[in-house]
């Protein structure tokens, strides 16, 4: 390549950065700076928001159901696709080709669609849902379903389902032990990278929890939009931590899927 | 035969919950927009109000425009950016910016018109920067314009992550012949390059469309739903202060679940067609 090509390369990459990183950045100087008001570069920098923020209890409470619910959701995503999953490769192969249609549902129907019926089908008696965490659950399952279901499959895949329990049938083993002590240790490793990554999309989510739960049990980011109204270095502090949360969670799971080769 | 049956057993809890909640609420909608509360009749009532109503047609319009405009520009500068990273090859920079355009792309919706409000807002320190030197007036972060930057903010590092591995396509060979057959770099890009990539292109620009024209919360969060758009208006007609019509929401939403079928059919079409060439 040329140089000038080279340089020319450089300057392209280096300027989408920019772009992408430059809100990042303009809020985390914000929520460090003690003043900014109509200067271009602020006063000086303190950590006071930041103690302010982390020594909210409604924040760390929002901080609290967020975590919950995510990992609580994830957890029931994985109990309910896992045997599934486990099933359809084993028995019914056939099947594989409608669960592809299946995942491609919640990837096409925006949140705010689901939710207008989610909201009349579970206010009333038999099932008074709205309002409470545990519909939350139940929405997460279906967005994230396509995540955990790729990264399932392709865990699945690698690891050759149906000789490994034909083995373990040889050994003398039912079908039940060989995917309860066989398969499912297998699988251990594309479960945990699936949820961590589907965490970060699933933190992220405000439709489902803003129109169906609301206050009533907050979350991160429903904490986030009812501040919006309060002071610009509170919220920035608010918007950097919850990043360092994600960044954390991501960086395990990047950190896993490279040992994993 | 007795293991299939219990094997059977095994997909009833994860089929439940799918149905309880994927299913049975688009279902919902359906029968429920074919319901008028005002006439208690059954009929495309709610559809035609909708789509004669001024209000509604131009939040259909500005969804599509603000949508359309941030796609394209998203993969303008996708195409731009991932193409360059693509040409300076494997390296720490690569491997930095891919990981940074994965973490972006996780930053969308509340906490990003909170960042755009302290960017560009009234007192934005962009806004205050350009207002200094003149260069624009002060920009206007809850206008049109304002909403188009921040969905192609969002648009981006999906679309570098989409595009990317559609570069490998492009042959490096390629380039050379045509340079030594007397090409110009634009009539390469013109015949070569661009007819390639078109696929990936089109196909890309199609799940942007998709992803523009459903988001809610990063719009909801920086005009506290106020600005006129499909997905507000659906908010607001089922859990609004003041216009509560779930069946007119219901009609809205299935509208919206229509544009959003056309997209994804549009997009299995060329996926399969792209297929096809490759083989």
């Amino acid at each position: 390549m040329r140089y000038a090509e080279k340089i020319y390369h450089r300057i392209i990459v280096w300027l989408v950065f920019l772009i992408l990183a430059v809100p990042l950045a303009v809020t985390l100087l914000y929520a460090l700076a003690t003043e900014w008001g109509a200067t271009i570069v602020p006063d000086g920098f303190t950590l006071k928001w930041m103690t302010a923020l982390w020594s909210d209890p409604r924040f760390l409470t929002a901080l609290w159901h967020s975590l919950l619910i995510c990992f609580g959701s994830l957890l029931f995503s994985l109990v309910l696709v896992l045997p599934a999953m486990f099933v359809i490769a084993y028995y019914f192969p056939k099947l594989d080709a409608v669960m592809n249609i299946l995942i491609l549902l919640p990837f096409a129907i925006p949140p705010v669609v689901s939710s207008v019926g989610l909201l009349q089908l579970y206010s009333s008696e038999p099932l008074a849902l709205t309002g409470t965490p545990w519909i939350l659950i139940g929405c997460y399952f279906t967005i994230a379903l396509p995540f955990i279901y790729r990264a399932i499959a392709n865990n699945m895949q690698a690891i050759n389902l149906r000789e490994l329990i034909d083995a373990a049938h040889l050994l003398g083993a039912s079908t039940w032990q060989a995917a309860w002590l066989v398969v499912l240790p297998n699988l251990r490793k594309g479960a945990t990278i699936a949820v961590l990554l589907s965490f970060s999309f699933l933190i992220g989510e405000f439709v489902f929890a803003n129109l169906l739960v609301g206050t009533s049990y907050e979350t991160l980011q429903v904490y986030l939009y009812n501040m919006r109204n309060g002071s610009g270095h509170f919220t920035s502090a608010l918007v950097i931590s919850y990043f360092f949360v994600v960044l954390v969670v991501t960086w395990l799971a990047n950190a896993l899927n490279r040992e994993r080769g | 035969m007795r293991g299939k049956g219990i094997a059977l057993l095994c997909l009833l809890p994860f089929v439940l919950f799918y149905l309880a909640f994927q299913i049975a609420p688009l279902v919902w909608i359906a029968i429920n927009s074919f319901w008028s509360d005002v006439n208690q009749a059954w009929g495309w009532d709610n559809y035609s109000d909708i789509l004669t109503s001024p209000f509604y047609q131009q939040a259909i319009r500005l969804s599509l425009d603000i949508s359309l405009w941030s796609s394209l520009y998203g993969l303008l500068i996708a195409l731009l950016g991932g193409y360059s990273l693509h040409q300076l090859g494997n390296g720490r920079l690569h491997r930095f910016f891919m990981s940074f355009t994965n973490m972006t792309s996780n930053f969308a919706g509340v906490p990003l018109a909170f960042a755009f409000v302290i960017l560009l807002g009234l007192n934005g320190c962009l806004t205050l920067l350009m207002r200094k030197y003149g260069v624009m007036d002060g920009f206007r972060l809850f206008s049109r314009d304002g909403m188009v930057v921040v969905y192609t903010w969002f648009q981006i590092p999906l679309g570098i992550l989409l595009l990317y591995p559609a570069f490998d396509g492009l042959k490096k060979e390629w380039q050379e012949s045509a340079e030594l057959l007397g090409a110009s770099r634009w009539r390469y890009w013109w015949h070569i390059g661009l007819p390639i990539l078109s696929p990936a292109l089109i196909g890309t620009f199609v799940i942007l469309l998709a992803n523009a024209l459903g988001a809610y919360a990063t719009i909801y969060a920086l005009t506290t739903g106020n600005f006129n758009v499909i997905p507000v208006r659906i908010a607001a007609l089922v859990s609004g202060d003041i216009s509560l019509d779930p069946n007119t929401g219901s009609a809205l939403a299935m509208l919206l679940v229509v544009l959003m079928a056309i997209i994804t059919v549009i997009h299995q079409w060329l996926v399969r067609r792209s297929y096809l060439n490759a083989q």
